[in-house]
């Protein structure tokens, strides 16, 4: 018997990173998605300069995630991205795009500057609907013989994960629009205040439709939801809530609260998806214990993050210190 | 119909992300170590000249630098993607390496890339010069982890295959395996020949079009008197390198000599045209005992033949041979240039030699080909293992994987490796022809800077 369950706190901190991830490139991705709704160059110009000084760190939380997979939970890593072949592809083709353009879009001579607008949308278009797909895809399950991935190139790609696709896509323009809602003011801030109102209605919408999508594809996650119904509920209820607060916070023109209010609404749906999985690493077959890599790996790697991530979010912190409040107009970062 | 075969267009495209990545940050590391060093002797001396060359040289360092993030985030996704059997199989050890050198380079990159790019006017001179000292430690402590990661599937040590999975015996043995340290020396020293190279070219061009002179010059000579050394010791370096694969890979030495038959006293070939599939060489030229002299240290040594392995375990000999002979090549020329260099400088001679200074600036993509060439030397050497005589690079394979779906994914990665390449390239070369002592990028849009390494490129206070 072993005293500490290395894997358990693994799946801490692989949780904690992925949703790291979500949560931060999620606005900035947004953000990106949003591009083609604003009325002129100049507010492009706010909306990327209000994402640019933290992108670049946000996006490393995904690298994180992609070494620490293979270094903890190695099945996870060898059967999702074969899986997945064709939607990573896309994914990784959609963050250079969109990460080049922040660049270049500074540096193109202005007649050009419309294709790397185009990138920089297009990108993060991508990258999001293929993410919310790869969501789909845990829920659904994964065809694996002995531990390899043994499914088609296109099993990934079926009407739930296209919902759940679209669904995190709306999910990243809400973060995204809540995100402008604090650091932009004027025509700008309206426009975004316009499109969050709409996007609530949209995530609710798609919370409800994948939950009872879910139930009724899944027959085994239902039993679980009614097995643990006493405790459970709680979750679609303290969803509810945190939509109602997020309504009346966009309502009362709040800057802040909606973003914070989106930020609980994802949480909720990432604890509520984590708990009903449990405890499938690979469903229908793997869970976390068989996908992990060997105690003393878990170990020797665990000591240097637990070494490092806090220094890490430190500096994140501080980060976002220095380029806290608004964003104006012709203002960029020196 | 022709068949697509997902194993070939695998390792194709694995060979071209690779090789496309591996660009950057040999450059970047030499250049890390080349600013740091800029200001140090800023620190010291005060002299406006160091500052202007570390200002221009940090330019170039950013765009460098962020063209070999973005590719960098691709490579972390293809182990699983094209070879997931190999990656859970070697997971217990490659993954935590991998991790390892994501949280330790990018804790460092991640703190001090942005004082060092944006934080010169805005902190202590002292803590400005840290931070170009913890960068260049930073890219040293990334080769470390994958320069370790890349040597143990050379040479695997410290582990056991246990039904068909790496399990660690020593980690000290694993990390340390036995072609580590010479192939870190080895890399580091082709960094720093490479940043060297660049430099000096470029230098040397800014001297022939009389651009900001007395900083070019003083750039010069400081890349000449370092290359001199380096160049020199890489050729020592290079030959305990080949010693240590004449130990642990007799094959690959084997197809970087072009030798199919177990020799005794074997020549060194200048030129030969090997043929894989009738296990003999056309056409040679050679020095005759000399391959024999430098591997045994024995003018009749025995040099083992390809043929001692059996056609499935060889090397494709054609490949390693000549990609050796092209790096051993472009060293020896680099090793004349920089004696040559040495010597105008010691003579204070080096700004009257137009020929010097033209045929230093044609270098600068030379040092690039002789490093990819040696990649190509010891990847293709290492076939057809992936870890070598542990698992094979076709066991490794993902077995999903089809044909179409990789010819999809390679030519989609040719694809936008190109367009992302082309449009960092032109801004390199706008960097450059603007020189050191010009201000900021005219057509640039005003008032639209963020605080990225690229920005750094054309932030108007930095120029």
């Amino acid at each position: 018997m072993e005293l500490i369950d290395l894997t358990l706190i693994w799946i801490v901190i692989i949780g904690f990173g992925v949703f790291m991830y979500v949560f931060m490139d999620g606005f900035d991705l947004g953000v990106g998605i949003l591009f083609p709704f604003a009325g002129s160059d100049e507010h492009r110009d706010v909306m990327m300069n209000s994402v640019a000084p933290v992108w670049d760190g946000n996006e490393t939380w995904l690298i994180l995630g992609g070494a620490g997979l293979l270094a903890a939970f190695p099945l996870i890593y060898a059967v999702f991205l074969p899986a997945l072949y064709i939607g990573v592809f896309l994914m990784l083709a959609g963050l250079i795009f969109r990460g080049v353009a922040f660049e270049f879009r500074f540096k193109a001579e202005p007649h050009k500057r419309r294709r790397w607008d185009i990138a920089f949308f297009g990108g993060s278009l991508v990258a999001a609907f293929a993410q919310g797909a790869v969501v789909g895809a845990y829920i659904q399950g994964f065809e694996v013989e002995g531990f390899s991935y043994v499914g088609g190139a296109f099993d990934w790609l079926t009407p739930f994960t296209v919902m759940t696709g679209l669904g995190l896509v709306a999910g990243y323009t809400l973060l995204g629009a809540t995100w402008l809602i604090m650091k932009t003011e004027g025509d700008l801030q309206t426009l975004a205040y316009r499109i969050a109102g709409r996007m609530v209605l949209a995530v609710l919408f798609v919370f409800l439709l994948v939950s009872l999508w879910t139930a009724v594809a899944h027959p085994h996650i239902l039993e679980r939801w009614l097995e643990h119904a006493a405790v459970l509920w709680i979750f679609p209820t303290l969803s509810l809530l945190a939509g109602v607060w997020l309504w009346r916070g966009l309502g009362r023109r709040a800057e802040g609260t909606p973003f914070i209010a989106t930020l609980a609404l994802f949480l909720l749906a990432y604890l509520g998806l984590l708990i009903s999985m449990w405890p499938y690493a690979v469903p229908p077959h793997h869970t976390f214990w068989d996908a992990a890599s060997s105690p003393d790996a878990q170990l020797f790697t665990l000591i240097g993050l637990l070494f490092v991530i806090p220094i890490i979010l430190a500096y994140t912190a501080w980060t976002y210190w220095v380029f806290r409040g608004k964003v104006r107009i012709g203002e960029g970062y020196h | 119909m022709m068949e697509l075969d997902p194993l070939l267009l695998s390792r194709i495209q694995f060979a071209f992300v690779v090789s496309f990545h591996a660009i950057f940050p040999v450059f970047t590391i030499g250049l890390a170590s080349y600013i740091a060093l800029l200001e140090g002797l800023l620190y010291r001396t005060g002299n406006p000249a160091y500052e202007q060359l570390s200002r221009f040289w940090t330019k170039v360092f950013a765009v460098v630098f962020g063209m070999g993030v973005v590719s960098g985030i691709v490579m972390s996704f293809q182990f699983g993607t094209n070879w997931s059997v190999f990656s859970y199989a070697s997971a217990n050890f490659l993954g935590p390496i991998l991790a390892y050198e994501v949280v330790t380079a990018f804790f460092l990159e991640a703190v001090f890339l942005g004082v060092l790019l944006f934080g010169r006017d805005k902190v202590p001179r002292g803590t400005h010069l840290f931070a170009a000292c913890m960068v260049a430690l930073g890219t040293f402590i990334s080769s470390f982890w994958i320069l370790s990661a890349n040597s143990w599937m050379q040479t695997p040590a410290g582990a056991e295959l246990r039904d068909g999975i790496v399990h660690l015996t020593s980690w000290s043995e694993a990390i340390f395996n036995p072609s580590f340290v010479p192939r870190f020396f080895h890399v580091a020293l082709a960094s720093f020949l490479t940043g060297g190279f660049v430099v000096a070219g470029v230098s040397a061009w800014y001297l022939l079009k009389g651009k900001a002179p007395e900083a070019s010059r003083k750039a010069l000579q400081m890349c000449l008197i370092m290359l001199a050394i380096a160049a020199p010791a890489q050729l020592l370096v290079g030959d305990v390198h080949g010693l240590n694969t004449f130990k642990h890979q007799p094959a690959k030495v084997a197809a970087m000599e072009g030798v199919w038959e177990t020799t005794d006293g074997a020549p060194l070939l200048l030129f030969a045209i090997p043929s894989q599939s009738q296990e003999r060489n056309f056409l040679e030229i050679g020095i005759p005992n000399m391959a024999s002299l430098i591997l045994t240290h024995e003018w009749n040594g025995t040099v083992p033949g390809l043929k001692e392995w059996a056609p499935e375990d060889r090397p494709h000999m054609p490949i390693v041979f000549w990609s050796f002979r092209v790096m051993v090549g472009i060293g020896l020329l680099m090793i004349v240039i920089a004696l040559w260099g040495a010597w105008l400088t010691w003579r204070d001679r080096l700004v009257e030699s137009k020929r010097f200074l033209r045929l230093t600036s044609l270098m600068i993509p030379l040092p690039f080909v002789a490093v990819l060439a040696g990649w190509f030397v010891t990847e293709v050497g290492r076939q057809p293992w992936l870890a070598y005589g542990l698992i094979r690079t076709a066991e490794g394979l993902t077995p999903s994987l089809t044909g179409a779906m990789a010819l999809f994914t390679l030519v989609g990665y040719v694809t936008v490796y190109a367009v992302v390449f082309i449009a960092g390239i032109s801004f390199l070369v706008r960097i450059i022809r603007q020189g050191p002592d010009q201000t900021d990028l005219s057509e640039d849009h005003p008032g639209a800077h963020a605080k990225r390494p690229f920005s750094a490129a054309d932030d108007k206070t930095m120029a």
